[in-house]
């Protein structure tokens, strides 16, 4: 058998255990699971905006929470089953993000970075705000915590595991694309690639757009495991903290990075978060050594090494 | 509705907001980085005040004297040892000021705990001028703003007339032929990243005498200062001032029409000046 | 020797753009560069300038080693490039340009109203931003800036790149004040014949190789084609 074969056949192994969860693990289990999977396809769309299309954002977790509520509105305020709300919240912040690129757009680099993070406080301050998502305090999902409790686990955890599949076969799809491919050489060298006809502006929005949709996607997934919403979390820059790091440590720019990344997060999170503030400044040791000396986080340093490529698309940053 | 008192709160508590704004706005323009962690150096600034306050019996005014050389320091030992090897990516100077934001908040958090702090200046801090009878300025948010206009002052003279500022200026404008008239990029980096902090330090202390903080106040006041130097515009110091005064007029008349809108009317302000005029309202360049 | 390189082989990334390239400029001396475009001219000057580190081979400025002296600090050495396409600082005014540049105090007699008369056409223009000036007015302040610290050697890069021939004119005229003054002049030079008439020696590169070098009363025209063009004169296909 081929290398890609055998890869091909170990992760469509991973992926079958994974839908047969309901069957062997505990419902515990799969709220982790849908928590880690939330957050892998958060940090797809991170690397995908930061590492693909040159965009850092420090304000996605505006479409986590933008995600959140609109979950609640149409879950809630508009009968909605909560499955279907799902999908619609995606949807949703697919469309607010274009008139929010519009904006933000006007910015470059590091100030492009805090714009998209004024905007989030915007759309976080609105939602405190208005009363009728529950201001301040925010709300309990009612419409989803009246489903059968065996249906709204299951439900919520298919739903979390094809998202988190998606998130990773759609990048890898996306790379290998058109898309793709303008983004590749807008990476290398921007002015030459307009010179030859690729739209930057068209790709980079597009990116955000699909950013946009998947973070809104794990907002509301995330929050439907949860039952509740509240807008402090809902759009904490916290989001984007656990971003940075699952990216960054994982390896920026590939595809095995984000899922390396993931999985080290989550575990790190469960031992060490009882530490309270010293894990945060290990954390932020990391980030510090990263940026200056580890660039292509462990996924680059490790899959180089062992000329292992999962998802081939490679790229440098 | 006292819209008066209201812009004239803005227009002191803007001064503020252009102190903070200078630093982050200096080193953007020297080596293009935002510091994410421009607000929680000034919020250490302000914790290193009470330090000196708690064991040493020390007035704000006293800590000024102190704490600005020490952050100054701080600055320049960052950027030569850390900042300066980051500067040749778009990521890694956003990743490592954050972490650096991250590392900062939580220190405090660890050292001092949540609660709130604050600086006695004595009475001064609650002492006002009565100008009419709706109006009351006062002596405090003067004198903030007279210093941050002082500073501003200082700052543009040494831009602008010193060997310093001119060398600051062409390593701005072009760093690869600024080396070749002798300038050591990397050591004026690290002036630049000195004076930033430096003038953070003095807006964290008057912050903390203005009102009280805690370990996470750091990031909505780098948000102000990011939002006056947009506003303003970029490549003016005198543009970072208005643009404060904006943001601060801009805020206060959100908070008199409901108190809950304050921050979120100055977010609304910015949004419509990147809209309509992204060079802002004294800018020389534009930001994309 | 005031400067020498040896077997210095230069690269931009993956890109090898200098192979094995031996120089060196007497002190005192003015010498020519030529050669065709994307030849490695000015990568030999950013090369002496310490723009660019060599991957191997030596630089020398008066006997000593560059190889770890970074490009500010040569400055100090007595070495000021000026570089391709000018680069004066926009948002500085032209007298502030001068200041800049004679911020390495060197001994000479470079001062700014020795540079002014040198430039007669600077001096009332002192106020003006660098933004604002012309592309021979950015050129002279290039050459003045570069003066100001005093060098023992100047490297010009292609000054006479889009600039009417009279001004070429004027500005080769103060290339030759310059020498007389003693300093080592090491030119650029896309227009070969201007380039001669200044230069007491000469190399031409091809394709990042020294294709011929002399002092330019010994170089024929028909040497000069061959190693500029390689071959025997005719273009390579």
């Amino acid at each position: 058998m081929t290398r890609a074969a055998v890869t091909l056949a170990c992760i469509a192994a991973v992926v079958a255990a994974l839908a047969a969860g309901p069957w062997w693990l505990s419902e515990a289990h799969l709220r982790d699971l849908v928590e880690l999977f939330s957050l892998l396809a958060i940090a797809q769309m991170w690397n995908l905006l930061a590492g693909y299309a040159g965009l850092v954002s420090i304000g996605q977790q505006m479409f986590v929470g933008l995600g959140a509520y609109a979950l609640f509105a149409f879950g809630d305020k508009r009968g909605v089953h909560p499955f279907v709300a799902v999908a619609l919240a995606g949807l949703v912040c697919a469309l607010i993000s274009i008139p929010t690129a519009a904006v933000a757009f006007r910015l470059r680099g590091g100030y492009f970075a805090i714009g998209t993070w004024v905007i989030a406080e915007v759309y976080h301050l609105l939602a405190v705000n208005m009363q009728w998502v529950g201001g301040g305090d925010g709300t309990l999902l009612f419409s989803a915590a009246r489903l059968d409790r065996e249906l709204r686990a299951h439900g919520t955890y298919f739903w979390a595991l094809g998202l988190g599949v998606a998130s990773v076969l759609g990048s890898w799809l996306l790379l290998r694309s058109r898309l793709g491919l303008a983004l590749a050489a807008i990476r290398d060298e921007e002015t030459a690639a307009r010179s030859v006809g690729v739209s930057v502006l068209r790709a980079k929005v597009a990116v955000w757009v699909i950013a946009a949709l998947g973070c809104g996607l794990a907002g509301a997934v995330y929050h439907l495991n949860l039952l509740r919403v509240q807008p402090d979390a809902a759009f904490t820059v916290n989001w984007t903290a656990y971003m940075i790091f699952i990216v960054v440590i994982g390896g920026i720019g590939t595809i095995e990075g984000p899922i390396v990344g993931t999985i080290l997060f989550f575990a790190l999170q469960q031992e060490l978060s009882r530490y309270g503030a010293w894990y945060l400044i290990v954390l932020g040791l990391i980030a510090v050594v990263a940026a200056v000396w580890v660039r292509g986080g462990i996924w680059g340093v490790v899959g180089r090494r062992l000329g292992l490529h999962l998802f081939p698309v490679q790229r440098r940053v | 509705m006292n819209w008066v008192n209201a812009i004239v709160q803005g227009v002191l508590v803007g001064g503020l907001y252009a102190l903070f704004a200078a630093g982050l706005s200096l080193v953007f323009g020297v080596m293009r980085l935002v510091n994410l962690a421009h607000g929680d150096f000034a919020i250490l600034a302000a914790y290193l005040a009470v330090l000196l306050a708690d064991h040493g019996g020390l007035s704000p005014w006293l800590s000024i004297l102190l704490v600005v050389p020490t952050m100054a320091l701080v600055g320049f030992v960052l950027q030569v040892l850390v900042l300066n090897y980051t500067l040749d990516s778009a990521l890694a100077p956003l990743l490592a000021t954050f972490g650096l934001a991250i590392i900062i908040q939580n220190a405090l958090l660890e050292s001092f705990s949540a609660n709130l702090q604050g600086l006695d200046a004595g009475s001064i801090e609650t002492e006002s001028i009565q100008v009419t009878t709706d109006v009351a300025v006062g002596w405090f948010p003067l004198l903030t703003l007279i210093a941050a206009v002082g500073v501003l002052a200082v700052l543009q003279l040494v831009i602008s007339r010193t060997a310093l500022g001119r060398a600051l200026r062409a390593t701005s404008d072009d760093g690869r032929a600024a080396q070749l008239v002798g300038i050591d990029n990397r050591r004026l980096y690290g002036i630049a990243m000195a004076i930033s902090l430096a003038t953070a330090a003095i807006a964290g202390i008057f912050l903390g005498i203005r009102t009280t903080f805690d370990p996470s106040a750091g990031p909505v006041r780098l948000i102000f200062a990011f939002e006056a130097v947009i506003i303003g515009g970029l490549g003016s110091l005198w543009g970072t001032l208005v643009g404060g005064i904006v943001l601060g007029v801009a805020q206060a008349i959100g908070a008199e029409i409901n108190p809950g809108w304050g921050i979120l009317a100055g977010h609304l302000v910015f949004l419509a000046v990147l809209i309509v005029r992204p060079t802002g309202l004294l800018g020389k360049t534009a930001p994309a | 020797m005031l400067l020498e390189l040896e077997g210095v082989d230069a690269f931009y990334g993956d890109f090898q753009a200098l192979f094995d390239v031996s120089v060196s400029v007497g002190e005192g001396e003015t010498v020519a560069i030529i050669g065709a475009n994307g030849a490695g001219k000015s990568t030999l000057l950013a090369t002496g300038a310490g723009l660019l580190q060599p991957r191997s081979g030596e630089v020398r400025f008066d006997g000593e080693p560059l190889r770890r002296i970074a490009a500010h600090r040569r400055v100090r050495l007595g070495i000021s490039l000026v570089p391709e396409g000018r680069r004066i600082f926009p948002s500085l005014t032209v007298e502030e340009n001068l200041r800049v540049g004679g911020r390495v105090r060197r001994a000479g007699p470079w001062t700014l109203s020795r540079v002014y008369e040198l430039f007669p056409l600077l001096e009332p223009l002192a106020g003006r931003w660098g933004g604002a000036l012309s592309g021979g007015e950015q050129q002279a302040l290039a050459i003045g800036r570069a003066l100001m610290s005093n060098p023992r050697l100047v490297l010009l890069d292609e000054l006479s790149l889009g600039l009417a021939p009279v001004v070429i004119d004027a500005l080769y005229e103060v290339i030759g004040e310059i020498a007389a003054e003693g300093t080592t002049v090491v030119l650029v030079e896309q227009d070969t014949s201007r380039a001669l008439a200044v230069a007491d020696r000469a190399y031409c590169l091809l394709e990042g190789r020294v294709s011929l070098h002399g002092s330019t009363s010994e170089l024929t025209r028909e040497r000069i084609v061959e190693a500029y063009f390689g071959g025997t004169g005719k273009r390579r296909t």
